[in-house]
């Protein structure tokens, strides 16, 4: 069904179901418990985790399949930030015709860097992305400054022409939709002392991330991912089999420029404004990390790679020193002070220091990233009852 | 006129005349091997037939056509393949899958997006990859990581996938070379078993003489970049010539 084995279809439903289920399941601790500032179910983290991982799933066919790192992929989803702003000053507040312009244009931007990129492999192709990314970085701060406004940001404004829906907002901005459905309508249910937040904004970045899912899991059983994963593993070979790894490359860095720029335009469409710091390098290093973190070139480690980075990046940034001595009020004062005082550079603005570390762990210790962990701590589960615990090829292409 | 044919070519590296005015012939559906002693030119001439490259001066025809300035794999699709000195194979990838690419390169070309089809529904290549495989005698090694393969299964798996894509010439590079006397023995067999069918031209670059007088048609001595003697293997045995220039290459190795 769908074009997949049994088992891809189990693996997708499993995709799917969590996907839906993520407002409950990431809202495990009562409202009432010191753990609920843990909690993750609130509408703008739950989109921004589905909004990255389908930045770093597309990000992982260019870079885990074929193992070319490009650094300036935030240019894309830049791009795609504005192109969907533009539309909502130009069109109207209906995220569609954003989104699929974001998409394009990704695309078209990501087929001009990647052909001239694309000529050099290594370390140049990477500078080469990163120059590229840097020079729209620059042209939207400055120089394209009526286009993007400059450092400021773009955003929709009352004196917008939209021209299919001005005139029914009325007085106000309208916030994005679909089709009439406020993207931040959110429906809360309270059960359990906890309160579930079901956010229609997330449920269209859910909905678009499975199928960018699917998509791409149709890609990794494709002969063309096929012949990706050839380009990474020996494209000398490759080219002497009689294919040109060229326009394979550039496929595919296009695939993933339009899944950037569809990344950009759902962040513009949760939140109308885009700037041009979501171009800088900082951000096209963050996809390299969520990817690496996840696990390169399987499929869901760059969706656990996003979601464990946006979570980190959300929860620890909110940790303050208040917080921490409400932790340690049980200890002696003085052994109180000394705890807050070892934890403090690691929360609040520090959380990118444990960001590092914890980068640093897994590249050493866990090289296929949070998906061989936990490929080993399965093995290990499996290995007790059966004995038998060799890794197969098999096991280790599956996921 | 010969499938291949390579005339006047000359290729200098600085002030080294790697190449000088080699010229051959190559008849369609025969063996020809290439000898020489270490250093005659042998890998630049087969490097000048796959496009890795471009003589000085001088023409290389295959079936009437230039391939000079050619990509590689231009020269795949023409109808040649290369086997390697060392194996070049995709040891990240399954040993199918490893035959599967070269099978799906000569059905669809240089280049085809088919990004939403299924390697698992293509049934006939699939089938075909299989058979290459059980004719290799590698079937049971099929879902391998490549790069776990022993240096003589790397070989055999080369050759499934250059052999996959029923190509007019094969050009082997080599082909038992740092190979176990059983290994070795094994290769021949297979490469005399393609022989047989009689439908493949192939160009054998060999330091190993039991190789190439189990094989050859035809043989050409290359020593310091031309051709000394080109005859049936018979004739090479006794022939003054040959026997100098390796001899010759002995006395200056001691």
């Amino acid at each position: 069904m769908l074009g997949l084995s049994k088992k891809d279809l189990m693996f997708l439903m499993i995709v799917t179901a969590l996907t839906l289920a993520a407002p409950i399941l990431l809202n495990p601790f009562p409202e009432s418990s010191a753990l609920a500032q843990f909690n993750a179910g609130y509408p703008d983290l739950m989109q921004r985790i589905a909004i990255f991982a389908i930045f770093a799933v597309g990000f992982n066919i260019l870079f885990g399949l074929t193992g070319y790192l490009s650094f300036g992929h935030a240019a894309f989803v830049g791009v795609g930030s504005y192109a969907t702003i533009w539309m909502f000053k130009l069109l109207s507040m209906n995220i569609l015709p954003g989104i699929l312009l974001s998409v394009t244009l990704g695309g078209i931007f990501a087929y001009l860097i990647g052909f001239v990129s694309l000529r050099r492999s290594g370390i140049y192709f990477s500078i080469l992305t990163l120059a590229f990314a840097q020079m729209c970085f620059n042209l939207a701060y400055s120089v394209l400054t009526p286009l993007t406004n400059g450092e400021s940001g773009l955003q929709p404004e009352l004196s917008d022409p939209r021209i299919l829906d001005a005139a029914r907002a009325g007085g106000t901005v309208a916030t994005p939709n679909l089709f009439g459905l406020g993207m931040n309508a959110t429906w809360k249910v309270e059960a359990l002392g906890r309160v579930f937040q079901f956010n229609a904004g997330y449920y269209v970045c859910g909905v678009i991330s499975v199928l960018m899912f699917y998509l791409a899991l149709r890609i990794f059983r494709s002969p063309f991912g096929m012949m990706l994963r050839a380009i990474k593993s020996n494209q000398h070979r490759l080219n002497y089999t009689g294919l040109n790894s060229r326009p394979y490359m550039l496929t595919a860095f296009v695939i993933s420029g339009m899944y950037a720029g569809l990344a950009g335009g759902l962040l513009a469409a949760m939140d109308p404004l885009a700037g041009p710091d979501r171009m800088q390098w900082t951000a096209s290093g963050e996809v390299v990390l969520m990817t690496i973190l996840g696990g390169t070139g399987t499929l869901l480690g760059p969706v656990l790679g996003a979601g464990f980075i946006k979570y980190f990046e959300n929860i620890f940034s909110k940790i303050n020193d208040t917080v921490l001595h409400s932790w340690f009020s049980f200890l002696p004062k003085w052994l109180e002070d000394i705890c807050v005082a070892i934890i403090h550079p690691f929360v609040g603005q520090g959380w990118n220091l444990t960001l590092g570390v914890l980068f640093m762990g897994v590249v050493i210790f866990l090289p296929g990233g949070l998906i061989e962990g936990g490929q080993r701590i399965g093995r290990l589960w499996r290995r007790k009852p059966g004995g038998n615990g060799a890794p197969s090829a098999k096991n280790a292409a599956a996921e | 006129m010969g499938i291949l044919e390579v005339k006047g070519v000359n290729k200098r590296f600085g002030g080294l005349q790697a190449l000088g005015d080699v010229n051959l012939s190559v008849a369609e559906n025969t063996v020809h091997a290439i000898i020489g002693p270490n250093g005659a030119g042998k890998s630049t001439l087969l490097n000048c037939l796959v496009g890795k490259l471009i003589p000085d001066t001088g023409s290389v025809l295959f079936s009437g056509q230039s391939v000079l300035g050619r990509k590689p794999h231009e020269i795949n699709q023409m109808g040649i393949s290369r086997v390697f000195q060392t194996p070049e194979i995709f040891g990240d990838l399954t040993v199918l899958e490893n035959v599967l690419i070269p099978c799906f390169a000569k059905r669809d070309g240089a280049y085809r997006l088919h990004a939403f089809e299924s390697v698992a529904d293509e049934r006939d290549i699939t089938a075909h990859a299989e058979q290459m495989l059980r004719d290799v005698k590698m079937w049971d090694k099929r879902d391998m990581l490549a790069r776990a393969l022993s240096r003589g299964d790397k070989r055999r798996l080369e050759m499934a996938m250059c052999l996959s894509q029923h190509p007019k010439l094969l050009l082997l590079d080599e082909p038992t070379a740092g190979m176990a006397r059983a290994d070795t023995n094994n290769t021949i067999d297979l490469l005399k078993e393609i022989k047989a069918r009689g439908d493949i031209t192939m160009v054998i670059i060999e330091h190993d003489m039991h190789v190439v007088f189990s094989l050859a048609d035809r043989i050409t001595v290359l020593a310091q970049g031309t051709p000394l003697v080109e005859d049936v293997p018979a004739n090479i045995k006794g022939h003054p010539k040959v026997q100098e220039a390796y001899l010759g290459q002995a006395h200056q190795a001691h």
